[in-house]
């Protein structure tokens, strides 16, 4: 079927932008992906699956300008040992980064597959977005599998002793960068991932993840205020029999943000839980896009994000949980909640239920509204000013997702940077 | 224990009573009225909408207007987004037009009306003699000794065969008659109102309806007046290849009320069947309309053969403050039902409220919800939505809560509950949920479940058979909505949860 004319040209016009990296063991994968583009074409807002958030800034042929900002509080996981591997505008910077030498993992650049025949994640590399692209099309992570030009591969093969982290800095004003990670764990291996940085002016990234059973991944990103930034980020994770995948994602401000988790459970007794907590002003669009697939019996999945919006912020969610036919004793939650602190900011939510099996429990949750007056007054009468008892109330609204964090140093972190936001007060 | 005590209940259960209970039919309106009909020749087009309208003896603007739709339409695409599939729809393989030959003559009252036609409605427990009080309420001892009255348009195939209570309804100033005697008799009103709250451009099967409508009914209830006994509409689809498209137009002038039933079967026939209706009502300043439905068109056989595929398009306007909507539906008919009725909260501290069970057995397809928009200030909406899905039968809530920002302080609570029953249905939640300023309140719940183990136990061992127990606990799953239906639907209602459940389990 021919796509409209409006989405074919925009497709036309981004893919001619790019160049289809060459050579080496994922060329296939990088031309199926294409294909899948070619296919369904980039989104446009007439898509029902980008009814809250406008993609033309994802697929525009050129990044947006985004200014590179000067912060000057302290990169996040500074205090925390880990192996550091770090990318500036998208390309893998050797001399910042520590050797990637950690007993239990093998860490490899997908920039260096293009020389070899053979790779481990070959079997991964782009399998899990394309199981990922139904039922609902996600052209930009098909574009991202074609195009991205660097990224890292990481198997896990025991439980190393210090997470991996993955740093992202921005330091052109017009970068635009397309970066692809696959993770494997393997059969009750354990890991811990962290991220956090801009990246670039505009930034498409997907992670893979493939846990073979028993094995655990933990996943902490955070999203920093740096107020123009463009994020489409996705994760399509894969989960084996009674394994474990957990992750977290801090939003502070940025421009517009789209972060998609795709969970598919295919093996029994497994545990998938998502949370995000963000946080924005003013020209803030943050969305969150959820699913999860059940295909797999006594799965337990919890989605849990949390929104606060100020000074005309917009906050999206979208979220989905699938109970496929005979995927019994499935758990399944979905809270999604948004905090508004003043009257010009918005909140938008899908949260959707698709069940084919009838002994399960599954339910979801979605609230708006203002910070609660009569908590308000309880903290006023005890003493507490306003804007103290604000900060309380909103903090205690974000506990939740927050609480999603295994590691408790990591979860004070979080926290730490929730204050400043709240210091910020415009 | 319960559960493995469960399991052997259901293993026990030998194949002779699972067949028995297959065969037992479970629709009870099956069956067509032999009368002689005159069709409008098949298909659609301008001189098929123009036939319509001279039927109906309309002036000219409503002939423009229907034709102008009709033009929109053709250029409209069907929509596809629903969580529903059926084979695609020949528009041009049905007939628009059918009314019984009897009616060419229009019967000066209902002395006249073929008594074909009278036995029908009778069959059917609605009888159009006055002065009775609906059938299917005895055991009501709660009812005034007078007896409830209710006043029904009876709208068969294309055309209302007889509206009853007219001059007493006439007495208190309400004016309860077809659509169709409306253009004719109140031009001015129905000029006013007919498509301002569903244009005709809205969608695809508004817009056609807005282009071939036959009939339906009108309701005006002038200012202050409560309307003295409950009205309601019955639709009968008896001919076969027949689209049904009928429209309703209820005013509610300031500080009035109205409470207005809908009741709808049609025969158990092999080929699918179209029903596209419109329904539009005006709340003006303090009044208050109560729309309550019992849809129950033909579901089609077990193997998904036949039934109705009802696409329909309702909407309330609150235009004055404080006006009130209440939509209460129970959806147990029809092979593939599109049905959203929805409120807009215009008028300030107006209120919506849908309260609504879904039952989907065997094949049938429910893609079912409302839309609650806040545009006024201080505006309250309630969505109490229960779903049931047994067999291999697919139920889906669809819904949208929106707060405009002018909309300050508003509140919005919703409730979903999906019910499976067996392995082979599904159940599915997809609420729309948009939020434009701060002082307003919304709430959205949802869960899914099976029958309790533990409560069918407890009536197994009480003696109730297994569907009986399964009937019951549904009940106790539906009470929300069954309390916000008029008691005579209660009853149906209640019967009909057990009725079309039959079969779902063994």
């Amino acid at each position: 079927m021919a796509l409209p004319e409006v989405k074919q040209k925009t497709t036309e016009a981004r893919l001619a932008s790019l160049t289809l990296p060459e050579g080496g063991c994922l060329d296939a994968a990088r031309h199926a992906a294409l294909s899948r583009v070619e296919v369904t074409g980039l989104p446009d807002r007439r898509d029902e699956y980008w009814k809250y958030t406008r993609p033309d800034l994802f697929t525009q042929a050129t990044a947006p300008v985004a200014v590179v900002s000067d912060r000057s509080e302290s990169a996040i996981f500074d205090e925390f040992d880990r192996i550091k591997l770090v990318f500036v505008d998208g390309v893998f910077d050797p001399d910042a980064s520590d050797a990637a030498v950690l007993e239990g993992v093998d860490v490899t650049r997908l920039a260096d597959l293009k020389s070899r025949d053979d790779h481990w994640s070959k079997e991964i590399y782009g399998v899990l977005e394309a199981r990922g692209q139904s039922p609902v099309a996600r052209p930009l992570a098909a574009l991202n599998t074609a195009f991205a030009t660097d990224g890292v591969l990481i198997h896990v093969t025991s439980t190393p002793t210090k997470p991996i982290h993955i740093v992202y800095k921005q330091s052109s004003e017009s970068s635009d960068a397309i970066l692809h990670h696959v993770v494997r764990i393997d059969s009750g291996a354990q890991a811990t991932i962290l991220e956090d940085g801009p990246a670039a002016a505009r930034f498409n990234t997907v992670l893979e993840a493939d846990i073979a059973d028993g094995g655990q991944l933990h996943m902490v990103r955070t999203q920093g205020r740096e107020h123009e930034r463009h994020a489409v980020t996705h994760i399509f994770s894969r989960l084996g029999k009674e394994s474990v995948f957990k992750s977290f994602t801090l939003t502070v401000n940025g421009s517009l943000t789209r972060n998609e988790a795709i969970i598919e459970f295919t093996g029994d007794d497994a545990v998938a839980h998502v949370a995000g907590a963000s946080v924005g002003d003013g020209a803030f669009h943050h969305d969150d896009t959820v699913f999860v697939t059940h295909d797999a019996v006594n799965c337990e999945s919890r989605q849990v994000y949390k929104k606060v919006l100020r000074n005309g912020a917009t906050g999206v969610f979208q979220g989905k949980i699938l109970v496929k036919a005979g995927a019994q004793k499935t758990d399944g939650y979905q809270i999604s909640q948004s905090l508004l602190l003043d009257d010009d900011s918005q909140f938008l939510a899908k949260p959707e239920l698709e069940i084919y099996a009838d002994d399960v429990a599954c339910s979801h949750g979605s609230t708006s509204g203002a910070i609660d007056e009569e908590g308000l007054f309880y903290l006023r009468s005890r003493g507490v000013p306003v804007e103290e008892a604000t900060d309380l109330l909103t903090l205690a609204f974000l506990a939740e997702a927050v609480e999603e964090i295994e590691d408790e140093d990591i979860a004070a972190t979080m926290v730490d940077r929730l204050h400043g936001w709240l210091a910020r007060r415009g | 224990m319960a559960v493995v005590d469960q399991f052997e209940a259901k293993e026990g259960v030998d194949q002779e009573t699972v067949d028995a209970v297959r065969e037992v039919s479970t629709y009870k309106y099956g069956w067509n009225t032999d009368i002689e009909m005159e069709y409008a020749p098949k298909g659609v087009n301008p001189d098929i909408v123009r036939l319509i309208s001279e039927k109906n003896e309309e002036p000219e603007w409503m002939t423009q207007w229907r034709l102008d739709a009709f033009a929109r339409w053709e250029k409209l695409e069907e929509p596809n987004w629903a969580m529903v599939s059926y084979p695609k729809i020949d528009f041009q393989d049905q007939y628009y037009y059918a009314r019984p030959k009897s009616m060419e003559e229009k019967p000066k009252s209902l002395d006249e009306v073929d008594p074909k036609l009278l036995a029908t409605y009778e069959k059917l427990g609605i009888p159009l003699k006055e002065q009775m009080i609906l059938a299917g309420i005895e055991g009501a001892e709660d009812a005034p000794a007078e007896g409830r009255k209710v006043a029904v348009d009876a709208v068969f195939d294309s055309v209302s065969v007889g509206t009853t209570f007219q001059a007493e309804l006439k007495k208190a100033g309400v004016i309860f008659c077809s659509i169709s005697e409306a253009i004719r008799e109140h031009p001015e009103l129905v000029k006013k109102y007919l498509g301002t709250v569903v244009p005709v451009s809205d969608n695809f099967y508004a817009t056609m309806n807005s282009a071939v409508f036959s009939d339906g009914s009108f309701v005006y209830v002038p200012p202050g007046v409560r309307c003295p006994m409950e009205l309601s509409t019955y639709f009968r689809i008896n001919a076969e290849n027949t689209g049904q498209f009928e429209r309703t137009l209820i005013i509610a002038d300031k500080g009035s009320y109205v409470s207005y039933l809908e009741g709808c079967t049609a025969p158990q026939r092999d080929t699918a069947q179209l029903h596209a209706a419109v329904v539009e009502i005006i709340i003006e300043e303090d009044a208050e309309v109560k729309y309550s439905t019992v849809q129950n068109w033909y579901p089609g056989d077990e193997n998904g053969q036949g039934g109705i595929y009802n696409f329909v398009t309702k909407r309330a306007d609150c235009r004055g403050d404080r006006a009130k909507i209440m939509w209460t539906q129970v959806e147990t008919g029809s092979a593939v039902t599109w049905k959203y009725p929805s409120c807009i909260l215009r008028g300030e501290e107006s209120q919506g409220e849908f309260y609504s069970i879904a039952i989907a057995n065997n094949m049938q397809q429910a893609d079912t919800g409302t839309k609650m928009v806040h545009l006024g200030k201080n505006t309250k909406s309630r969505i109490v939505s229960k779903g049931i899905s047994a067999g291999k039968a697919q139920n889906t809530y669809r819904g949208l809560v929106s707060m405009h920002p002018k909309a300050k302080n508003s509140r919005n609570y919703t409730q979903c509950d999906s019910l499976l029953i067996g392995d082979k249905c599904g159940a599915h939640t997809v609420p729309y949920i948009e939020v434009k300023n701060n002082s307003s309140r919304v709430e959205h719940e949802a869960t899914t479940s099976k029958v309790d183990d533990d409560q069918l136990f407890y009536c197994r061992q009480r003696g109730m058979d297994e569907e009986e127990a399964v009937a019951l606990v549904v009940n106790g799953f539906c009470k929300d909505v069954l309390q916000a239906l008029p008691m005579e639907f209660a009853m149906e209602a209640q019967q009909l949860v057990a009725i079309s459940l039959e079969g779902s389990v063994g």
